[in-house]
């Protein structure tokens, strides 16, 4: 076991895939000498060469794009996006062309290529650098879209992304990648594309990802204080979303509470609500409540805090579930 | 160098041979056979262009995109090719399909609807058809930049010999598009191996080139460091040696090529198009002259390069084809619905294997569920 930021850990994460896979390159701009804007690959390009960790010019759709031919000729590209609101100029490649290359291939090979975005809020930034576009990308078929929420997490779903062989968008949340922990290097994290049940509960349960696990996690805490045992689970897989693990976790609780920085309306969040309903009508004891954005563009940074998802939010959530 | 707007042209529209010493040295080995065997492929691919338009009309295809007049920009530009390159193509390239051996018939099981594909790019280097415009070409310029990669250390002359160059095919309507500006950019950047090939066919559907491009496309290039070039894209000739120089170019470790063949649409873009409505006949007519079929037949003949019993071969041999296309696209079995659900992931994926599970069950339930019907081709 060794402590490290989120951040240094899909930096070690990244090593280990460019060292066991030769094939492997990163692609992005600014991610070679300068390390990316977050340092995110900070001193990988000095360690596997230009060649390996590639400075790319400013065009998103031509790092994307390129990523598809260099992964059709063999190469395990890994793209970085350099913000989340800048990824529409590849919103393209990415749906109409990574997606589809399998489906289109008839399964005889794919383009596994990961794209890597910082997303979500809170940093005091200004427009697209805050945003959080995940339902976008889950809404296309052939894409898996992970995100992890802790270090141990960060340096393994990283790894695990670059070989489970489909194109998968590693979303990684910016507001804490200089939040520390525990990485056991020896012992993989569980498999990418399963929840976890990261505190457990028996009386409400709190779903959620990336930003906003240690906020629910801090709720479940207060929760206490009401008498209240609150589940938390981080859903880490955005595409495809665990539902076993959270339908488990209801029948137990017979609550559950949806949380993500995303509008509301159209998000995760809402899928997550229907199928829950649908699967566990007969256990809840109250409507699956969704805690999200608003119906409007990420706000001015200096009211961020008003529109984000807090504790109390949270908190007024889990009241309006237990007032049923 | 080759720098202008000027186009390179070795075959007059009357079928007359005119010498140019530079562009000639990439025609050493052309001899009466290999002019014939290019007759042979434009014929056959505006053959396959023909019967392909009629299965359209009778309701077996669901669309199909006509290439006449662009034989020559096609057969030149993939007879150019060695085996190692790799070509990817928007979806007009029917004879440059034929170039790399892609079977006809496998041409049409997209427009079928049988596939989102069709072959095995990996059989022949063809890559699969893109039907979002533009969006292959960074495609091509990353899988250039991956063969020099590959091919890191190969010395001048194995890379001269065998190194892998890589073409984007695509039209004048998507040289609009920012993918080829990033594609060229990216290119020029890592000095990828790659000829961009632009077939300035005059239409973007019913949108001239005029609204397009204020200087011929070619200049482009300059403007990203490298050359651009504009050849007559109804000379097969002219489109060999062009083609083969920018070829070298790549494999010699000179980094990208612009060309724009400058050819003609002779047909509408797609059967669900009518160009009657956005251009002249007289536009039309002027370009008959310039069928870039005619005018290699011309040569032939008046070289005494082919005899009658040679046309008549190829046209009995075209027509055979034709007719092979039309009974194996006929016969084509339709997948059923749940066969596409393997394709979506590589991995196990739970949504898939939910939404399979619930498709099977509710087809079951139909006590007379259709066997897969191999001769209609749907709805279309």
């Amino acid at each position: 076991m060794t402590t490290m930021t989120i951040a240094k850990a899909i930096t070690n994460g990244l090593a280990k895939v460019l060292e066991s896979n030769p094939k492997s390159v990163l692609i992005g701009e600014d991610i070679g000498k300068l390390g990316g804007v977050y340092r995110v690959t900070e001193g990988l390009q000095a360690k596997f060469g230009a060649t390996r960790v590639i400075d790319s010019p400013l065009a998103e759709s031509g790092i994307v794009g390129t990523s598809i031919g260099m992964s059709l000729r063999g190469y395990m590209p890994i793209a970085e996006i350099q913000f989340d609101g800048f990824v529409f100029p590849a919103y393209n490649q990415i749906t109409t062309q990574l997606a589809k290359m399998r489906s289109r291939a008839e399964g005889r090979f794919g383009a596994p290529v990961v794209i890597r975005i910082p997303y979500g809020g809170g940093i005091g930034s200004v427009e697209h650098h805050s945003e959080s576009p995940e339902a976008l990308f889950a809404h296309t078929a052939g894409l898996r879209i992970i995100t992890p929420s802790n270090a141990n997490d960060a340096y393994w779903m990283i790894q695990q992304a670059a070989t489970c062989g489909d194109p998968v968008i590693f979303f990684e949340p910016k507001r804490r990648y200089w939040l520390k922990g525990e990485v056991d290097l020896e012992n993989p994290a569980p498999d990418a594309f399963r929840a976890q049940v990261v505190r457990e509960g028996n009386d409400a349960t709190i779903v959620t990802y990336g930003p906003l696990v240690p906020v629910a996690l801090a709720a479940a805490e207060a929760s206490l204080e009401d008498g209240r045992s609150v589940e938390v689970i981080d859903l880490r897989s955005i595409s495809p979303i665990d539902f076993d693990a959270i339908a488990e976790s209801v029948e137990k609780t017979g609550r559950l509470i949806v949380t993500h920085e995303a509008p509301t309306f159209g998000g995760i969040g809402g899928e997550i609500a229907s199928r829950i309903a649908e699967r566990c009508f007969h256990s809840l004891e109250a409507p699956v409540i969704r805690v999200g954005g608003y119906h409007m563009p990420y706000p001015i940074s200096k009211v961020e805090d008003q529109y984000l998802p807090d504790i109390d939010k949270v908190l007024d959530a889990l009241d309006r579930s237990f007032a049923y | 160098m080759h720098e202008s707007g000027d186009m390179i042209q070795l075959l007059n529209s009357e079928g007359e041979r005119t010498a140019n010493p530079e562009w000639d040295a990439y025609l050493g080995d052309v001899d009466a056979d290999m002019l014939r065997q290019f007759y042979r492929d434009m014929f056959y691919t505006r053959r396959f262009d023909k019967e392909a338009t009629a299965l359209q009309r009778q309701g077996q295809l669901a669309l199909w995109v006509p290439l006449r007049g662009q034989e020559a920009a096609q057969i030149g530009a993939g007879r150019a090719t060695k085996p190692q390159d790799y070509l990817f193509p928007t979806y007009r390239e029917h004879g440059v399909a034929l170039t790399r051996n892609v079977d006809f018939p496998q041409m049409l099981r997209l427009f079928r609807g049988i596939s989102n594909g069709g072959w095995d790019p990996r059989d022949n280097n063809f890559h699969m058809y893109t039907m979002v415009l533009a969006a292959q070409v960074p495609h091509a310029t990353g899988y250039a930049m991956a063969t020099k990669m590959d091919e890191a250390d190969f010395s001048p002359e194995k890379r001269a010999a065998d190194g892998t160059a890589v073409m984007a095919f695509f039209g004048d309507g998507a040289s609009s598009e920012g993918d080829v500006h990033e594609s060229m950019v990216f290119a020029a950047s890592f000095n990828a191996p790659l000829v961009f090939f632009c077939q300035n066919n005059q239409w973007a559907i019913s949108v001239p080139v005029e609204v397009q491009a204020k200087v011929p496309i070619s200049q482009r290039a300059q403007g990203y460091g490298f050359p651009g070039i504009r050849v007559d894209g109804n000379d097969v000739l002219a489109v060999l040696a062009v083609t083969r120089w920018a070829l070298e170019r790549a494999r010699t470790g000179q980094g990208p090529t612009f060309i724009e063949a400058y050819t003609y649409r002779m047909s509408a873009h797609t059967t669900a198009d009518d160009p009657t409505k956005y251009r002249l006949d007289s536009e039309e007519a002027s370009w008959i002259d310039r069928d870039p079929l005619v005018r290699l037949e011309k040569h032939l003949r008046d070289n005494g390069l082919g005899d009658e019993a040679f046309f008549e071969d190829v046209s009995r041999g075209a027509d055979e084809m034709a007719h092979r296309v039309r009974q194996e696209a006929m016969a084509f079995p339709v997948p059923r619905l749940e066969q596409l659900f393997d394709n979506v992931y590589a991995g196990a994926h739970p949504l898939i294997q939910a939404e399979l599970k619930q498709h099977l069950e509710y087809e079951a339930g139909f006590l007379d569920r259709p066997e897969s019907d191999n001769t209609d081709g749907g709805a279309h």
